[in-house]
């Protein structure tokens, strides 16, 4: 337990001390027990089997591609949503969060009805010869789908921290909006931008159930190192663990990098929400 | 120029000749910097028009409305914070503005180099905006804003972040850049009006209550804040043959200004006079012609080295020696007995 750090009075009760030691350690000890049965004599040849490296290929090509995606689509909507005013922004702000908290097989389900072959676009599409579902094209969409509001979340919060004084200074001083967007806003919520893109990454990384539903597990195609570990499960448990592992140490990395970046510049928002949503599926 | 801001109260009307610096005062929340912000662009009155030698800033009266972006506005704003761009150096800072109009990167950087010479930071040029104190920031931003070569510089009270050592420096430089430019500046300092201004407004309640070259201004102030402005009491009245009248039917004698209209009896005035003129007396004195009220002391407080006691809406100075045989304590009868001679009656 710790004792209270000379020369602050901070009025935590003793016993909310305990209940944090089981909350932390709820966290932690699965991590433990997982990494406990890793069979560590083994653990390079299986994570490093043909099919986990496809995996992971795909994985981090698939997630690339989702970060990309979320930062062409997510910084207009979070400047939107933080600089502009208009009727229903409300209610555009809580749709856009909505995979936040939607199950991610019902965002698969959702992305079926618009890009599949029966689908809303997918019927227009499939006449042009575009078939998205069951692709890689689909794990890209669905990776997104789910990982926008990651990253219009940390930046609207940056963009709201940061405020508009520099912007209207900019402006009088003669720039257009666009040179303002580009020489102003986006290098001063660079930080905010740099966590929410790596917060967006994580989670297409450990993408999961809308993957499986709307672009299924094709080897080397759309099954994703989530998907394969899921697989392995079934019939070797070893390399199952053993892959849990890279994505753990990766999500841990990925956790860190951030929480650093946060700590240097004090300006990005933190999203932690995202690390409990990952397991939802 | 001429604006509203119905949500604000704000009704205001203004003319600026070239190369002449206007100082804004009056109380917080009087609506300068909602005039500001009107003038730069960043708000949108309900009704009113604007022009610069013939163009338009907006023009939202009659049919087809007129607004011209604040980027096309050449009206750069001073605040009262600098503003400087975190993530850009100093100069790359004063070269925004040129940049941004689209002169080339190496011009620009000459011309920041100029401007940040002339606001004697020079040396700065390589820093950060973290690097550089409260007064050098204020200064590149003066820099930052010169360098914008804007038609009209807009300075929102931009000595009022400063500490008392960098404030001289920045009004010095200010007085030097404003010099044949032209300029609205808001400010709360006396002193700033009499060094930059050529003209002063107040503002009070979203309204021009009293406007005029500095000196006048001050001199001969017209309302309450002007007189609180340069230290005098004022006492708003109708004029008579002798002084004013006030609304209670005080009499008040003064001399006349050979300004005021002869014949000008009946006509709004007000009777000015600085409080080191005000003799305070426990017992109501007669003599030589001069004015004595009969008031009840709300305040003492010191005020250089003498005690100004505030009475009915006016202010005496007095010695602590005379204060203490007086036996001044607040709720106390005395009255204010002011020379004639010493009120200067004139309309208002």
């Amino acid at each position: 337990m710790e004792q209270p750090r000379a020369g602050g009075y901070h009025g935590i009760p003793r016993w909310i001390y305990a209940l944090a030691a089981a909350g932390a350690l709820f966290v932690l000890l699965p991590l433990a027990a997982m990494a406990a049965r890793v069979n560590w004599p083994q653990f390079i040849p299986l994570v490093t089997s043909e099919s986990s490296l496809t995996a992971l290929g795909l994985s981090l090509r698939t997630s690339a591609a989702s970060t990309a995606l979320c930062i062409v689509f997510g910084v207009p909507l979070a400047l939107v949503l933080a600089r502009s005013r208009f009727r229903g922004q409300q209610l555009l702000r809580a749709f856009v969060l909505l995979p936040l908290v939607l199950p991610p097989v019902v965002g698969g389900i959702a992305l079926l009805y618009t890009f599949g072959r029966q689908g809303l676009l997918g019927r227009s599409l499939e006449a042009a010869g575009i078939q998205i579902a069951f692709s890689t094209t689909a794990v890209v969409l669905a990776q997104t789908f789910v990982a926008l509001p990651f990253l219009v979340v940390s930046l609207e919060g940056a963009l709201r921290t940061a405020g508009g004084r520099f912007e209207a200074v900019a402006a009088t001083l003669g720039a257009g909006p666009t040179t303002v967007l580009r020489r102003v806003t986006v290098p001063l919520v660079l930080p905010g931008l740099a966590s929410g893109a790596v917060l967006s990454f994580a989670r297409s990384l450990g993408e999961f159930g809308a993957t499986l539903t709307f672009a299924g597990s094709l080897q080397g195609v759309t099954r994703t190192l989530p998907l394969e570990i899921y697989l392995q499960r079934e019939t070797d448990a070893d390399a199952a663990v053993a892959l849990s592992l890279v994505l753990v140490a990766v999500a841990v990395t990925v956790v860190g990098l951030t929480y650093r970046r946060q700590g240097q510049t004090d300006r990005g928002s933190a999203a932690p929400a995202g690390e409990r949503l990952d397991g939802t599926q | 120029m001429q604006a509203t801001v119905d949500a604000r109260g704000f009704d205001v009307g203004l003319d600026l000749a070239p190369g002449e610096t206007v100082a804004i005062m009056g109380p917080n929340g009087a609506g300068k910097s909602t005039l500001l912000s009107v003038i730069a662009g960043l708000l949108r009155p309900d009704s009113g028009k604007a022009e610069i030698d013939g163009k338009v800033l907006f023009n939202l009266d009659g049919g087809a409305s007129v607004w011209t972006a604040p980027h096309h506005r050449g009206t750069a704003l001073l605040a009262q914070e600098p503003l400087l761009f975190p993530h850009l150096s100093a100069l790359e800072n004063v070269a925004f503005g040129p940049r941004s109009s689209g002169t080339a990167k190496k011009t620009a950087r000459e011309s920041a180099r100029k401007w940040l010479a002339a606001v004697d930071a020079g040396e700065l040029e390589a820093r950060r905006p973290a690097e550089l104190s409260g007064g050098q920031a204020q200064r590149v931003a003066v820099a930052r804003a010169l360098a914008a070569n804007p038609e009209v510089l807009l300075l929102d009270e931009p000595m009022a972040a400063l500490d008392i050592h960098a404030a001289p420096l920045l009004r010095r430089l200010l007085k030097k850049v404003l010099a044949g430019r032209r300029a609205i500046i808001i400010t709360h300092d006396v002193l700033d009006a009499l060094m930059l201004a050529d003209r002063v407004i107040v503002l009070e309640g979203g309204r021009i209550t009293e406007e005029g070259p500095t000196r006048q201004v001050l001199q001969r102030p017209r309302s309450r804040f002007a007189a609180g402005l340069s230290g005098l009491n004022l006492i708003p009245g109708t004029l008579t043959a002798a002084g004013i009248r006030t609304a209670e039917g005080l009499e008040v004698a003064g001399h006349q200004d050979e300004e005021a209209a002869p014949g000008g009896a009946g006509r709004p005035g007000v009777a000015a006079f600085p409080p080191s003129a005000v003799s305070v007396f426990l017992s109501d004195a007669h003599g030589s012609p001069r004015n004595s009220f009969r008031v009840t002391v709300t305040d003492l407080e010191q005020h250089g080295d003498q005690i100004r006691v505030r009475a009915g809406g006016m202010s005496a100075d007095v010695t602590p020696a005379a204060s203490a045989d007086l036996g001044l304590v607040p709720g106390m009868n005395v009255y204010f007995v002011i020379k004639a001679a010493a009120v200067a009656v004139y309309p208002a």
